[in-house]
């Protein structure tokens, strides 16, 4: 029997699969095609303090093993999900895990809180890299003194598991992950969406009607990887892995690189059934290679 | 509940730039409701990395199968439309809400445009296995560029009376669904539609001047098919929804357009 459990700050998770905010809805949407209790966690649609619509349609361009969305954050406000969709999702057999985002630092700072004061709730994944909404936290996650800032005040109301998913589209990964560390996080999650376009050449239009789009998908995978790899040797905290992972293969390929757990996104929408899979493939490649415990992997790149 | 299921491909029937599959699968069928669509993976082709999501064009619960019409748009929907007998393929299924039934005594007007004909069929068989003899009369108004775009006229004729329209006059009145002469002579209460967008306009516009109730099955462009993604969302009168899982079909009344 393999162990697979992972233990996190304040945050024990029974293997290392969790699904991407935005691609798993609030896991409802999923649950005629996973058992949720088999995954480590889920964590759900990217959560504001105020209602958001969201940007213009069209939002999604499909490129070669990839896709472009700008979505921006469309959601009904963290008091909507505390009062209607929290009592719904609390009792699911898994970790469900709230990505939270803002515009201003006071933004981020009060809906944290409220999503601190929800028992079930044992961790948030902090957004500071959207790149479809302005000011739309991307501002925060590409220099090292907004993560700084954005991190310290949401550390002071935040009093679980605080998770940071970075953002991609900077010079210098490992900078930004450290800043978000010495700011108080206790995890940094990896990569959010690269920064893109589309353009229809018939038309001589954009596809996306913000223009740019971040991009997603197995194409990104290599990238993601890196970047994880270069983030683990710099911090001492646990990283969290994501970016294209479409099998049980490329999950153990970012545990290797460093990563402590993984996050599932857009292979979600190829097969919704692929979260679960993953976890039960990660096992079975621990029984093959004899490995006793998934934690073993982690950072096991043999160089 | 929806499903994933690998069908094979047991039949197939070629048109220009479309194709008609029977798909048969070994697990017993979900319940499917009119106007629901299924979302299938293309396999082997680069350039579609997403699913598709095509109409359900006739459902067989007694053989498991289901029947697809797809039009080659694009690479993704032409790698399908050339998919072999015994192929398999992988689909999620049904998805969206499906057309709402109609009424005792309703007259009911089945419009279709190009290749939105196609869940005209299902749904039209719906009504006849559940709502009939109540429905009073059941018929079809399909409309197509030329001749070529309108395919399996006897499977429509046999739900109902089949009124055509072609742009260019090769089959039936010439002109559009909107200007077919039906229109002053007819009596309707309930009109679905499904076609392309300017068309789905000028029957929503129609129906809104002489005012007749209306659905209409919207295709904007998808990724997840399952509400998650927010990518394929409609402007509403109560904000964007995702035709994937609030739709495809909504009334006119809660469009904006």
């Amino acid at each position: 029997m393999v162990k697979t459990e992972i233990k996190l700050k304040g945050l024990t998770l029974k293997n290392p699969v969790m699904t991407a905010s935005g691609t798993f809805g609030y896991g409802e949407e999923y649950a005629d095609f996973v058992d949720l209790s088999e995954l480590g966690g889920i964590i759900v649609k990217g959560t504001t303090l105020h209602h958001r619509e969201g940007n213009p349609y069209p939002r999604m361009a499909e490129t070669p093993m990839g896709m472009l969305n700008c979505v921006g954050l469309q959601n009904k406000g963290v008091d909507y999900f505390v009062e209607t969709i929290y009592p719904r999702i609390r009792h699911f057999d898994t970790n469900v895990l709230v990505n939270v985002s803002g515009s201003n630092i006071d933004d981020y700072v009060t809906a944290a809180a409220k999503i601190d004061a929800l028992e079930d709730i044992p961790a948030i994944e902090l957004n500071v890299s959207c790149p479809n909404v302005k000011q739309g936290g991307m501002a925060f996650g590409v220099t090292c003194s907004g993560i700084e800032q954005v991190v310290k005040a949401v550390r002071e109301v935040y009093h679980k598991h605080l998770m940071v998913k970075l953002s991609p589209n900077v010079t210098n990964i490992a900078e930004i992950a450290l800043a978000a560390e010495a700011a108080g996080a206790d995890s940094v999650s990896l990569i959010n969406t690269l920064l893109g376009m589309a353009i229809n050449a018939e038309t001589r239009k954009p596809v996306l009607s913000m223009v740019t789009g971040g991009l997603s998908g197995a194409c990104v995978k290599p990238v993601a990887l890196r970047m994880v790899w270069q983030v683990s040797k710099a911090v001492k905290i646990p990283v969290i892995g994501l970016g294209g992972i479409s099998s049980a293969t490329d999950a153990i390929e970012f545990l290797l690189a460093g990563a402590s757990a993984i996050q599932i996104g857009t292979a979600n929408f190829i097969d919704p059934a692929i979260s679960a899979k993953v976890a039960k493939g990660i096992e079975e490649y621990c029984e093959r290679q004899g490995v006793e415990d998934v934690n073993e992997l982690v950072g096991g790149m043999i160089v | 509940m929806k499903k994933i299921i690998d069908f094979i491909v047991i039949e197939k029937q070629s048109f220009p730039r479309a194709a008609l599959l029977k798909l048969k699968s070994d697990m017993p069928l979900p319940e499917i409701r009119g106007g629901q669509f299924v979302n299938v993976r293309v396999d082997g082709c680069d350039k579609a990395y997403l699913r598709r999501p095509i109409s359900i064009h006739d459902v067989d619960y007694q053989n498991n199968t289901i029947d697809l019409l797809i039009q080659e748009k694009h690479e993704g929907t032409t790698k399908l439309c050339a998919l072999p007998v015994g192929a398999t393929v992988n689909v999620v299924l049904p998805l969206g809400n499906g057309f709402t039934m109609p009424d005792k005594d309703d007259n009911v007007l089945l419009v279709g445009g190009g290749i939105g004909i196609a869940p005209l069929l299902y749904f039209a068989k719906t009504i006849c296995r559940d709502a009939r003899p109540s429905v009073f009369t059941t018929a079809f108004l399909l409309g197509g560029r030329t001749r070529d775009d309108l395919m399996l006229l006897d499977r429509f004729r046999n739900e109902g009376d089949v009124f055509i329209t072609t742009n260019d006059g090769s089959m039936g009145e010439k002109g559009f669904v909107t200007e077919h002469s039906l229109w002053d002579t007819m009596k309707i209460n309930k009109i679905y539609a499904c076609g392309p967008m300017p068309m789905m306009k000028a029957v929503a516009k129609l129906a809104r001047e002489r005012g007749i109730w209306c659905e209409v099955s919207l295709e904007n462009q998808m990724a997840c098919g399952i509400g998650a993604c927010l990518c394929c969302v409609e402007n509403t009168k109560e904000g964007n929804l995702c035709v994937c899982k609030e739709g495809p079909v909504f009334n006119i009344e809660r469009l904006l357009w």
